[in-house]
């Protein structure tokens, strides 16, 4: 039965174009930025868009439309390496845990029920008040919360693979251990793996910008999505574009990841496509 | 159905004492003397040495770990740096606040959820599956807290019709309090029901393949007989254990909507706590929170066999 509407051709449909000129936005902000993103003009605090900035000025008379271009590339880089730690971590223990069994997968799986008994912002929240607040301790904290969840998904894959024919196999004709879980394993467990990480990356970019929000994400004055809808809260009466921008910024941003990530999903695995 | 609850039960016991030891060690992450950290830069020497006797930082580490689990299991969580008041009170009196909202919210949430994914699973592919499949999509990728300001622009700002800043207790005044309660719950409402309309919405589906529900359907029920009756109760059972992730999860999510709202609930403490590194309420919350979070999964799992008494058999 196909599902038109939860289905590859939709999804990919707005996705693609949403995640691409996201990511065209990123390269020309890297060669090219219409102001200096934290650049303070004094003489033109809280512009309406208009001709000279589009999307209008803040406070401090910075231009938002360089601070939002500055602010994706900060908050896609983050959210990559978030993604990036959680799954390599979560990969690792994951395989250990699904081909070993017996007490590694007791111990671990004990483990990850703990971790995610936490809210993930609040584990994190704790984290950056141990570790302080900073880049490296955001992608720390937010991937230490992630990383339960890739452990679970490839322990899951590795168990229901393990006792097939071809990891049989591959021991019987004298594998490693680790050729077989390079050779064998690990590419069945992939396509999993690329769906959950989607899923992480909108998780770590939402996650990233409350933590901003709140005021314990990226430190002022880079820009973020987060620290600048923190900021422009004061002035939301008289300067509402300064709420609006980072906000449609953030929401198009995890529209398009979303959506990719279902469409990754119906074309790596043939079960819902059936 | 004894044997299920009491294997329930044990199960949260190894997760409950990591927690604790998770929690126990965070303190002891931060370098320097953890009397210090506990009491703070302005604490004077006599009351260090107490701490640290209280502590018992000469013993070894399972030995204190033990204490502190004791005084925790004793409902005593220390005292914060900030106002020297008993963290467990602190945590108590912000509770009641972020528990109201998120219940409220929740309960909202579910009811619509449930509602809209199974019509939207009934007729699907209709015009009525699409609106629902994409308000659904839509909401899920607006972040709380900037759904949260632009109600706050829209109905409290330009229209002037909500109370928005600050909050008013329900014992001073029932109605205020529950004007100035309208948008938060209204944020977290919409918020939470995207990713349960989905939810709702692919089991119904695959509830409404079953042979039984054919079966139900040419014994000559009614439609509303059939899903009511037939598929609402087996599809909503997975519904529910994500609802209770939710429950648990929220706890934590709703701190972004209290700061937008300026609510004293039990997420602003903790991200006040964090900002003025007043760690043994930073402590308390996350203790709390995760014990919160094993006990409400606990009664959702209990509650499961309600649903679907399967689950009792296996």
């Amino acid at each position: 039965m196909m599902d038109r509407f939860g289905h590859l051709g939709w999804n990919a449909l707005i996705g693609v174009p949403l995640v691409a000129g996201l990511l065209v936005i990123i390269g020309i902000g890297i060669i090219w930025m219409p102001y200096d993103p934290i650049a303070i003009d004094l003489a033109h605090p809280l512009g309406s868009p208009g001709l000279y900035h589009w999307f209008g000025t803040d406070e401090f008379g910075r231009d938002v439309l360089s601070r939002s271009m500055l602010g994706a590339r900060i908050s896609v880089l983050l959210a990559l390496a978030t993604v990036a730690v959680a799954i390599t971590l979560g990969a690792v223990l994951g395989l250990l845990a699904g081909y070993l069994r017996g007490w590694t997968d007791r111990l671990l799986m004990m483990i990850t029920d703990a971790v995610l008994a936490f809210p993930g912002i609040l584990l994190a929240l704790a984290l950056i008040a141990v570790l302080g607040s900073s880049d490296g301790s955001i992608v720390l904290a937010l991937s230490t919360a992630y990383t339960p969840s890739v452990v679970r998904v490839v322990r899951a894959t590795v168990l229901s693979i393990r006792e097939r024919e071809f990891i049989e196999a591959s021991r019987t004709a004298g594998d490693s251990p680790f050729e077989t879980i390079s050779r064998h394993i690990l590419p069945n467990v992939l396509p999993p793996v690329v769906v959950l990480a989607t899923s992480l990356f909108g998780w770590a970019m939402l996650s990233e910008s409350a933590l901003s929000f709140l005021g314990v994400g990226v430190p002022p004055p880079a820009p973020t999505w987060g620290n600048m809808l923190s900021e422009s809260r004061p002035y939301m009466d008289v300067a509402s574009w300064l709420s609006i921008v980072p906000g449609l910024c953030i929401a198009g941003t995890l529209l398009g990841v979303n959506l990719l990530g279902d469409a990754l999903r119906d074309w790596l695995d043939p079960r819902r496509q059936t | 159905m004894l044997s299920y609850i009491l294997k329930r039960l044990l199960l949260t016991v190894p997760t409950l004492s990591l927690v604790a030891v998770a929690v126990f060690l965070l303190i002891r992450l931060i370098p320097g003397d953890p009397a210090l950290v506990l009491l703070g830069e302005s604490a004077d020497a006599a009351s260090l040495a107490a701490m640290r006797a209280d502590l018992g930082l000469d013993h070894p580490l399972p030995v204190q770990f033990l204490s502190w689990l004791q005084h925790a299991l004793h409902g005593d969580l220390g005292r914060s740096i900030v106002s020297g008041e008993p963290v467990a009170a602190l945590i108590l009196q912000r509770f009641g606040l972020t528990a109201a909202v998120v219940l409220v919210a929740v309960t909202a949430a579910t009811v619509i959820a449930a509602s809209a994914g199974l019509i939207a699973a009934w007729r699907r592919n209709s015009a009525v599956d699409l609106a629902v499949v994409g308000a659904a999509t839509v909401v899920l990728a607006i972040p709380s807290f900037w759904l949260g300001m632009v109600l706050l622009l829209l109905f409290g700002l330009k229209l002037g019709w909500l109370p928005f800043v600050g909050y008013i207790p329900f014992s001073e005044s029932a109605v205020q309090a529950m004007l100035f309660l309208v948008m938060p719950v209204m944020t977290l409402t919409i918020t939470e029901s995207g990713v349960l309309t989905r939810m709702m919405r692919s089991s119904s589906i695959d509830v409404l393949q079953l042979d039984y529900v054919t079966h139900a359907r040419a014994k000559g029920l009614s439609e509303r007989a059939v899903l009511t009756r037939h598929v609402f109760p087996n599809a909503f059972a997975p519904t529910l254990t994500l609802v209770g992730l939710t429950l648990g999860h929220l706890l934590g999510g709703i701190a972004v909507i209290e700061t937008v709202f300026t609510l004293p609930g039990l997420g602003r403490l903790m991200v006040d706590s964090v900002l003025a590194r007043d760690y043994p309420v930073v402590q308390g919350c996350l203790l709390f929170t995760a014990v919160v979070y094993v006990v409400v999964n606990l009664v959702v799992d209990l509650c499961y066999p309600l649903f679907d008494p399967r689950v009792t058999a296996r």
